[in-house]
């Protein structure tokens, strides 16, 4: 990370009672025990200090806040629930955190419309939650949908399990309202499908927190479908499975979901969460909607594009019971992995097509560098997961789980795809960006940022290489 | 530049004529969708043709200056298909050309099946363009997850050849349907939102929901056989509280039903002043209601199409709403003028993509 400004930290008092002079007494923290646990987010390898904290209650509290560290030049890192697997909400010694936790509510629910419009520090969960009772649901549902705030979603563009079907979080977005670091208060699209102007919203959605402090969202939100069920299918060979996904999509069956888990993967599922899995290769699990009848029509489909692949096994639920255990071994895989090892989870995206000889190179790279990967992701779009198993506690591990991951990554560009498909750059990828874009492509985004907030004060040592970003960043 | 029109065939080409280029400079693809005031040469944007088509992966990678109607050509021979349903709007404004990809991407037009599967810029994945510098930039890719850096591709959908040119162009497709059914409920315009809404909050996953005159509410299902026929029946049901229901089973007549809306086919050779409101659904009745004129629905109610006598204020008569409205054809302005931080931030987005302000000025206000 950059060197922290000593004059920042020279002035912590008076910046911290100039916060304190404009905001709610209880909305500012500083005190290094209270502060800390705001010191990393969930990739917790790295820690950092952060010089305050501010939780506001409302949208004014947060123009309140941005407007004076906008004048006194503190650099602000927005967090919604510190989920992020990239360090997008770490912050910087000479950084304010700004946390989101306490806006939460619920602002307004309109079905004849199709939206719901919250404060963006709610939890993914509990949107749905909150529409459910009524026969609705919001589609976006990242792993971690229990604790992940909305704030972060639209940071980081979330996606989850179901968005071959659905659409990530950009697809599923209204509209917000955006507070500028000058503390402008801003609102951008709405409840309505095509906002005017330029697409702001577009490309707001997924800026991790540089371009502004999203503090209310106006989310698209579905009917549920009449049911749901999954078929697990096991095949003895990677690229067995692979084909088969290609065909079912080929096809004209569109699942709400592909998930596909390797041996290593099962096996350590099995042994933690037992969901009766079969000890096999490679193993999908798809997922269609509707009524009983249409579920029917389109797993019949589906096993009969399996059995051409000969499966060693085709397993349907028959019941909710067992459509859970279906599901169970997938859910819990990173609980699992967890449970046997310390594990870096990666992130990038693929061609579906290039699947086969992707997970044959990430096998030999795993071999080359003698950490053991498992992999577990969504087929349907080519967004891997691969787990790097690694022990923090053995000397130069984690930097040859890093070496490793960063090799992985630069395969899934090489074969053309992307670094990250859905956790975001934050400090992760940040100086890999150049593996995928060249110069003038990070020049034209840094123009973006130029234009919402000039001083690069939000969130700045993020998603750019730092070298690019150095003279931006006045470092 | 030279005077009057160029046609470049290559990015090479494009990059080289905007970096060459004296003054401002009109930006063309088919030439179907003259909206907006254009100034400048012209320079058409002729790079054509499918640079990748991985049916198994649903993704397309395509010049900007590659038909509608190639494309569509292309994904059909696969029964595939892009997922936002484009319209042409060249019968309507009278004009011959044959619409581009790029043109639809530059504009951003989606058809009725958006209400389901998104719009032009939640298929597009990825994007090269050449700014107003003659830099060549790129953005997202050839993946349909991809959050490495910002989404420009985004912000290059219906910006209108203002930010930047674009030569390439990357979608996620579609599986074609094999089965649809239109269901109609025989009613007028000003209540036909309340109908689509309750289609639209079933759970029979409606690929359409519009207005037309003649048929009256229209709600579309798409899919296998037996799942659109059972679909189609659980909505006739539904909507036949709302009027007089009849269900169009046969794919062809439906079908058509949809491309009549989806081209504005009742409007072609009518004169008037032609307007598109992108609304809150619920508002549609009032507004409809202050416009008067002939119109069409499609989103639900939440895109008005609306032919009105010539020189009618329309914005003004209208008001109030949420959402905006685009003149076609008419006095315009053609875009709503945006609130002024907004339009701060789109001049200043503007003049750093496009410093010496020479792509399509003016074009969107």
């Amino acid at each position: 990370m950059p060197t922290p400004s000593a004059q920042i930290l020279a002035r912590k008092p008076e910046i911290v009672a100039k916060l304190r002079a404009a905001l709610p007494s209880d909305a500012v923290i500083d005190d290094p025990a209270e502060t800390r646990a705001y010191e990393c987010d969930a990739l917790s390898a790295y820690r950092c200090q952060p010089l305050a904290v501010v939780l506001p209650r409302t949208t004014a509290e947060v123009a309140a806040a941005l407007k004076v560290l906008h004048a006194e030049g503190v650099k602000v890192v927005p967090r919604g629930a510190g989920t992020s697997l990239a360090g997008g909400a770490m912050p910087t010694e000479d950084a304010v955190i700004l946390g989101l936790a306490r806006m939460n509510r619920v602002l307004e629910v309109d079905y004849p419309n199709r939206f719901i419009r919250v404060e963006a520090g709610r939890t993914n969960l509990s949107v749905t939650g909150a529409i459910e009772g009524d026969g609705w649901f919001y589609a976006p549902d990242p792993s971690s949908q229990l604790a992940c705030a909305i704030s972060g979603n639209v940071a980081m563009n979330s996606g989850g399990a179901h968005c071959l079907k659905y659409g990530v979080t950009t697809n599923n977005l209204l509209g917000v309202t955006l507070v500028t670091m000058a503390g402008d208060v801003l609102e951008i699209g709405g409840p309505y499908l095509d906002a005017g102007g330029l697409d702001l919203l577009g490309v707001i959605c997924g800026s991790e927190g540089q371009l502004g402090v999203v503090t209310e969202a106006t989310l698209k939100i579905l009917p549920k479908p009449e049911g749901a069920r999954p078929v697990l299918i096991g095949f003895d060979a990677n690229e067995v499975a692979g084909e088969c996904v290609a065909d079912i999509i080929r096809a004209g069956v569109l699942p709400v979901a592909i998930e596909f888990m390797d041996r290593p993967c099962i096996r350590a599922t099995e042994d933690f969460a037992h969901a009766g899995y079969p000890d096999c290769e490679a193993l999908l699990i798809v997922e269609v909607e509707g009524s009983p009848a249409e579920i029917d029509e389109q797993l019949g489909l589906i096993r009969q594009i399996a059995a051409r692949h000969d499966p060693v096994e085709f397993r349907e639920a028959k019941d909710a019971a067992e459509a859970g255990r279906i599901w169970l071994g997938r859910k819990s895989a990173f609980g699992a992995m967890g449970q046997i090892n310390d594990y870096m989870c990666l992130d990038g995206t693929i061609p579906v097509s290039s699947l086969p000889e992707v997970l044959r190179r990430i096998g030999d790279l795993s071999r080359d560098f003698g950490l053991d990967v498992a992999n577990v992701f969504h087929a349907g779009d080519g967004n891997m997961h691969p787990l790097i198993l690694y022990n923090a506690n053995t000397p130069g591990d984690l930097e040859r789980c890093e070496a490793l991951g960063a090799e992985i990554l630069k395969l899934c560009v090489e074969v053309g795809g992307c670094l990250t498909g859905e956790h975001g750059v934050g400090i992760e990828k940040r100086d890999l960006m150049g593996v995928q874009f060249e110069a003038q492509d990070l020049e034209a985004q840094m123009r973006v940022k130029d234009v919402f907030d000039p001083h690069w004060l939000l969130n700045p040592a993020k998603v750019f290489p730092l070298a690019a970003s150095a003279e931006r960043r006045g470092a | 530049m030279k005077a009057g029109k160029m046609k470049v065939q290559t990015e090479a080409q494009l990059a080289e004529a905007i970096r060459d280029a004296q003054g401002p400079v009109q930006v063309q693809g088919g030439g179907t969708r003259p909206v907006g005031d254009a100034v400048g040469h012209m320079l058409e944007v002729g790079i054509s043709g499918v640079t990748l088509y991985e049916p198994a992966a649903l993704t397309l990678v395509v010049g900007a200056g590659t038909t509608l109607a190639e494309v569509e050509t292309v994904l059909a021979a696969e029964g595939q298909r892009l997922p936002f349903e484009p319209g042409r709007w060249g019968a309507v404004l009278g004009r011959d050309g044959e619409s581009t990809i790029g043109g639809v991407v530059a504009a951003n037009v989606s058809g009725p099946r958006r209400v389901q599967a998104g719009a032009c810029r939640d298929s597009l994945i990825g994007v090269r363009f050449v700014d107003g510098t003659g830099a060549v930039v790129k953005n997202g890719g050839r993946v349909m997850k991809n959050v490495t850096g910002y989404d420009l591709a985004k912000l290059m959908a219906g910006s209108w050849g203002t930010l930047g040119v674009m030569s390439e162009l990357s979608f996620k497709l579609l599986p074609g349907a094999p089965a649809q059914a239109t269901v109609c409920v025989d009613l007028p315009a000003g209540a036909a939102q309340v109908a689509l809404a309750a289609a639209l909050g079933s759970p029979f996953d409606v690929s359409g929901a519009g207005w037309l005159p003649g048929p009256g509410a229209i709600v579309r299902v798409e899919g296998l056989a037996d799942s659109v026929a059972y679909r189609a029946g659980r909505l006739r049901d539904l909507l036949a509280p709302y009027g007089a229901v009849t269900v169009e089973t046969d794919f062809e007549a439906s079908a058509a039903l949809w491309a009549e809306l989806r081209d504005l086919t009742p409007f072609v050779g009518k004169p008037g002043d032609l307007w598109r409101f992108s609304v809150a659904p619920s508002q549609a009745p009032e507004l409809l209601a202050r416009l008067g004129g002939e119109v069409l629905l499609d989103w639900g109610g939440g895109l008005i199409w609306a032919l009105l006598p010539e020189g009618t204020r329309a914005r003004a008569i209208a008001a109030p709403y949420k959402g905006h409205a685009t003149c076609l054809r008419g006095p315009g302005p053609a875009f709503e003028p945006q609130p002024a931080p907004l339009a701060a931030l789109e001049a200043g987005l503007r003049k750093r993509f496009d410093p010496r302000g020479i792509l399509n000025p003016g074009r969107m206000g």
